[in-house]
């Protein structure tokens, strides 16, 4: 969807401009929830304030909750059918796929240090093993975040001392 | 009443899911699941068909979610639920901090956030992974039991994972968009269920 509001936005109505909307992308992975959605609530909110915020939050999820809708009210009918079965079987074994090449390519183009990997084994480790809540593995990475972002700062102190 | 329960769930869901739709997988396991409101298998197809449509699969499987929990007011409700925390944060706190505020706290909150995101990606590989492979009435546990009387092609599908190879040989070698794949799984699904296979 990004590449799709960047050339609505920058290229054809020119609203914002490219480094404007790199922030904005870099901003929307920060924050939790649809990376389309916090870039649609930024970009409201930079062109229109808060009721433009609104608006662009109410545009992008629009499409999406009525067209599932519809799908979602036609499934009750056809779930049972079994080409729909196989279809669907097919579908989610591609999306096993998918996965697969999202977690390899996070991997390859965001993890650069020897930490993180340390940090993903651990998680992981810890969903599978004791069955914890996802919400604490995801509470302890932001922990991580800032404890490195305090001991960095720590860091910079000194070597100003 | 199940609405107030279906907004703070999905509102929960929404606060802790980062880095987009994949990473809030394990999440919606853990909660809609638990609950009894849907089955393991009911959500995989969910999430396949949320692949399939266009929007964000945050949204998508929300409203899906919502729908069959509670009707219209259930989709409207776990939707909203799904972005107001992503409407509070950036309204109610991004805006407010300094151009330099606001560029360590990114900085930093994807750095620690990154690696867990991926473990939770990888738990979601194994969530869909079981769902799909596994016949109906079997799990990892009649793995275990090959060598004391079941087949291996009794609990396991062979074409899923068929098809999961290809695709990733695609993904990896070509250039073709994920969303081609999909939908050329799918039209194959169909193809082999006429042919018999599947």
């Amino acid at each position: 969807m990004i590449p799709l509001i960047e050339r609505e936005l920058v290229d054809k109505k020119k609203w914002i401009s490219q480094d404007e909307m790199c922030d904005i992308i870099s901003i929307s992975q920060a924050f939790p929830g649809a990376i389309a959605v916090n870039s649609a609530i930024l970009i409201g909110r930079k062109l229109g304030g808060y009721a433009g915020a609104l608006f662009a939050l109410l545009g992008v999820i629009l499409p999406s909750f009525l067209i599932i809708l519809i799908v979602a009210r036609l499934f009750i009918y056809i779930s049972n059918v079994s080409v729909v079965i196989a279809a669907l079987k097919a579908v989610s074994s591609a999306v096993v796929a998918l996965l697969i090449f999202a977690v390899v390519r996070i991997w390859k183009t965001g993890i650069k240090d020897k930490i993180s990997p340390v940090i993903t084994v651990a998680a992981l480790l810890l969903l599978l093993g004791t069955g914890i809540h996802p919400i604490y593995v995801v509470i302890m990475g932001i922990l991580f975040g800032l404890i490195y972002y305090c001991f960095r700062i720590i860091r910079i102190r000194k070597k100003l001392k | 009443m199940i609405y107030p329960e279906l907004l703070l769930v999905f509102f929960k869901i929404g606060l802790f899911s980062f880095g987009g739709g994949y990473g809030m997988i394990p999440l919606i396991e853990r909660e809609i699941i638990t609950r009894g409101w849907l089955t393991g298998q009911e959500f995989v197809n969910i999430i396949s068909i949320s692949e399939m449509t266009p929007g964000p699969i945050a949204i998508n499987t929300a409203t899906f979610i919502g729908y069959r929990i509670g009707g219209i007011p259930g989709a409207i409700l776990a939707t909203l639920g799904v972005v107001i925390p992503s409407l509070i944060l950036i309204l109610g706190i991004y805006i407010f901090l300094s151009k330099y505020q606001q560029r360590q706290i990114i900085k930093d909150t994807i750095y620690g956030i990154r690696p867990v995101v991926l473990a939770l990606i990888m738990q979601a590989v194994i969530f869909v992974a079981v769902n799909t492979y596994f016949k109906e009435g079997t799990g990892i546990r009649d793995l275990l039991n090959i060598n004391t009387g079941s087949h291996f092609l009794e609990i396991i599908d062979p074409v899923a994972i068929a098809i999961t190879v290809v695709s990733l040989l695609v993904l990896f070698l070509t250039k073709i968009h994920p969303i081609v794949v999909i939908l050329a799984a799918g039209t194959i699904g169909v193809i082999l269920h006429f042919i018999g296979i599947l």
